[in-house]
């Protein structure tokens, strides 16, 4: 993390700089506990909630703010119950299944873009510039994902935002930084892009692929808008909207089997599991892709 | 923003000689390259070009059951007029241009005032702490963070709570369409902001340490420093990120004003994209949607060149720069 300041490493004070005040310490303490409050404070209430029972809940009249016994019986009832259960494998089902589409598509794609002077080299790069700049609009996307079939199909979760312009000219542009000399030297022994890009340029961008697949990981984990267009049929539902429908709108859950999913309005302990088990992936992953972001992405795109 | 470069110029090796060849040997040479590219180019041409031509329903009186694309009557630009009497879509407009205006003011700086903040925080590992604390809601999906919200500061949620327990009127933001746009900012604020300040992190990292040194040495206080150095670092990124900005102007964020819509009402929350959504798909008449979205592409787009005009007028580098 030192990367990303003007710092010198060792969180030391240079021998020229001032002593800061303690009142501007203070000031800035208490600023910095303000904003680390507001990040994790809602965190922590709703995981607390989720684990409170629910007698805790109806005591309090609400969120939990002290903890007061743990259970996990909200878990417990949404994991015995098959509408919340099967949203968690579908949205699993199509991060796992789209990231690996997206990557492999992308790293290739990138791959095959990194060279100026390549045959058909400026209209490819130019078909995906292109994408930078406008949309065809959510309509005719529609139209196309229609046309083709593919609605209530899991395909529809993950073809049209498949490819995303940004990751690619990412990794590109990292790919281009490879110094030619590397590549050629494997040319002359003979071996072809396929091996030269496993072998050799993969390797060599672990960072950036990192990052880039954690990017589309959280993209389809997180969509919402394309499973409300696309998917009708409730048992297909991803995460995200068993999330709007039951936790934003506390509408009861359709296809209603028993437990969580019966008439009754959702209590509020397993709404705040539903938000748990949707952070949780994102919480999960992110501390081993984090020490890239600097180092990786974004320091090379400013520095470029 | 290099990331964003079209092509940059590469180091002259064996490809330098490749300019002589002919598309035939090119072809031999390169067609790994092409099969590599295949899969993508698929999906972009199925997914971007085919809509994006058949944007041709625009400027028809589109009827999927009766016409579909080819069969429909073409009626010019009739929808475009409609659309300029439609007192919605006008509501659409300049509630996405005043969304844009306030964040502008009200959004912009906080990234800014962020990676200052965690600049000066001197401890290393506090401020790793504090780093991985603020980008982390950037990895939020907006019906989590409106789920958030809605917890904190809803009719139900802790605000409400809190204050009835004190024996006051409960609130309930969420719903409140007159101070809706201080909702939606807050929201982006707690998303995105952390994450945002990464890029003037990283440029704050380039200001070479010595300035400080010398400026110091020579009695500039830690207010001057920063007025003298850290700023006139910063600027370069500030006014790209602002011409971006500007340049993506139509682009308030679609999810976000989608998912609160039925809670405040459309009156405040109808944008460009939502408008979209619920003239075309909503009421049936796909023609009349595609238009309106057509109109945003096109606008944006002109918008989009004519900001990486001014970045390139400026000596910025822009999102994009010819080869």
């Amino acid at each position: 993390m030192s990367v990303l300041t003007s710092r010198p490493r060792g969180g030391r004070l240079a021998p020229w700089e001032e002593r800061p005040s303690p009142v501007g310490q203070l000031g800035k303490g208490t600023l910095i506990t303000l904003i680390v409050v507001a990040v994790l404070g809602p965190l922590y209430v709703i995981v607390l909630t989720s684990l409170s029972s629910a007698a805790t809940v109806n005591r309090v009249g609400g969120l939990v703010l002290v903890p007061d016994g743990i259970t996990f019986e909200a878990y417990r009832q949404i994991f015995s119950d098959t509408v919340v259960s099967r949203a968690v494998l579908v949205s699993t089902g199509v991060t796992v299944v789209g990231t690996l589409i997206s990557a492999g598509v992308s790293i290739l794609g990138a791959y095959s873009l990194s060279r100026p002077g390549s045959f058909l080299h400026r209209p490819l790069l130019f078909s995906i510039l292109l994408m930078f700049v406008f949309f065809p609009g959510i309509i005719p996307v529609y139209l196309m994902v229609s046309g083709l079939g593919l609605k209530d199909t899991y395909w529809s979760l993950i073809l049209p935002t498949a490819v995303s312009a940004f990751n690619v000219v990412v990794l590109r542009s990292f790919f281009m930084n490879i110094p030619g000399e590397i590549l050629d030297s494997a040319r002359i022994d003979g071996a072809g892009e396929f091996r030269i890009l496993w072998r050799i340029v993969l390797p060599m961008s672990k960072a950036v692929t990192a990052v880039v697949a954690m990017f589309y990981a959280v993209g389809y984990w997180n969509a919402w808008f394309n499973a409300m267009l696309y998917i009708d049929d409730t048992r297909k539902w991803p995460l995200a909207l068993i999330l709007r429908q039951y936790v934003v709108d506390s509408n009861p859950l359709p296809s209603a089997t028993a437990g969580v999913t019966g008439d009754a309005p959702p209590t509020l302990a397993i709404k705040m599991a539903i938000v748990v088990i949707a952070v949780i992936p994102a919480l999960i992953i992110y501390p081993f892709v984090q020490r890239h972001f600097t180092k990786g992405v974004i320091v090379g795109a400013i520095k470029g | 923003m290099g990331m964003l470069t079209a092509t940059r110029p590469r180091k002259v090796t064996a490809e330098g000689t490749a300019v002589t060849l002919t598309w035939r040997a090119k072809l031999r040479r390169d067609w790994p390259l092409l099969v590599m590219n295949l899969p993508m180019l698929l999906i972009v041409v199925a997914f971007w070009w085919v809509p994006a031509l058949g944007n041709v329903i625009a400027f028809q009186d589109y009827n999927p059951y009766t016409g579909g694309i080819t069969g429909s009557p073409i009626i010019g630009f009739t929808n475009f007029a409609l659309l300029f009497q439609d007192p919605q879509f006008l509501r659409a407009i300049a509630n996405t241009l005043s969304i844009t205006a306030f964040q502008l003011v009200f959004y912009f700086p906080v990234p800014i005032m962020l990676a200052l903040l965690l600049n000066s925080i001197i401890s290393a590992r506090l401020r790793a702490f504090v780093q991985g604390v603020v980008y982390m809601p950037f990895f939020f999906s907006w019906v989590l963070v409106i789920a958030i919200f809605q917890q904190m500061f809803g009719g139900a949620g802790l605000l409400a709570q809190i204050l009835r327990e004190n024996g006051h009127q409960g609130v309930d933001w969420m719903t409140n369409s007159d101070t809706f746009i201080l909702l939606i900012t807050s929201q982006t604020i707690w998303k995105d902001a952390g994450w945002g300040a990464i890029i003037f992190l990283a440029a704050l990292s380039t200001i070479d340490p010595n300035l400080y040194e010398a400026a110091a040495v020579d009695g500039a206080r830690r207010w001057r420093r920063m007025w003298h150095i850290t700023l006139p670092g910063l600027r370069p990124v500030i006014v790209l990120l602002l011409i971006l900005r500007l340049g993506d102007a139509l682009n308030v964020g679609f999810e976000q004003f989608m998912l609160q819509r039925s809670a405040v009402g459309s009156q405040a929350s109808e944008v460009f994209d939502t408008f979209v959504y619920w003239s075309g798909m909503r009421t049936g008449d796909l023609g009349y949607g595609a238009a309106a979205g057509l109109f945003k592409g096109l606008v944006g787009l002109l918008l989009i060149l004519a900001a990486n005009r001014v970045a390139h007028a400026l000596g910025e580098r822009g999102v994009y720069s010819r080869s």
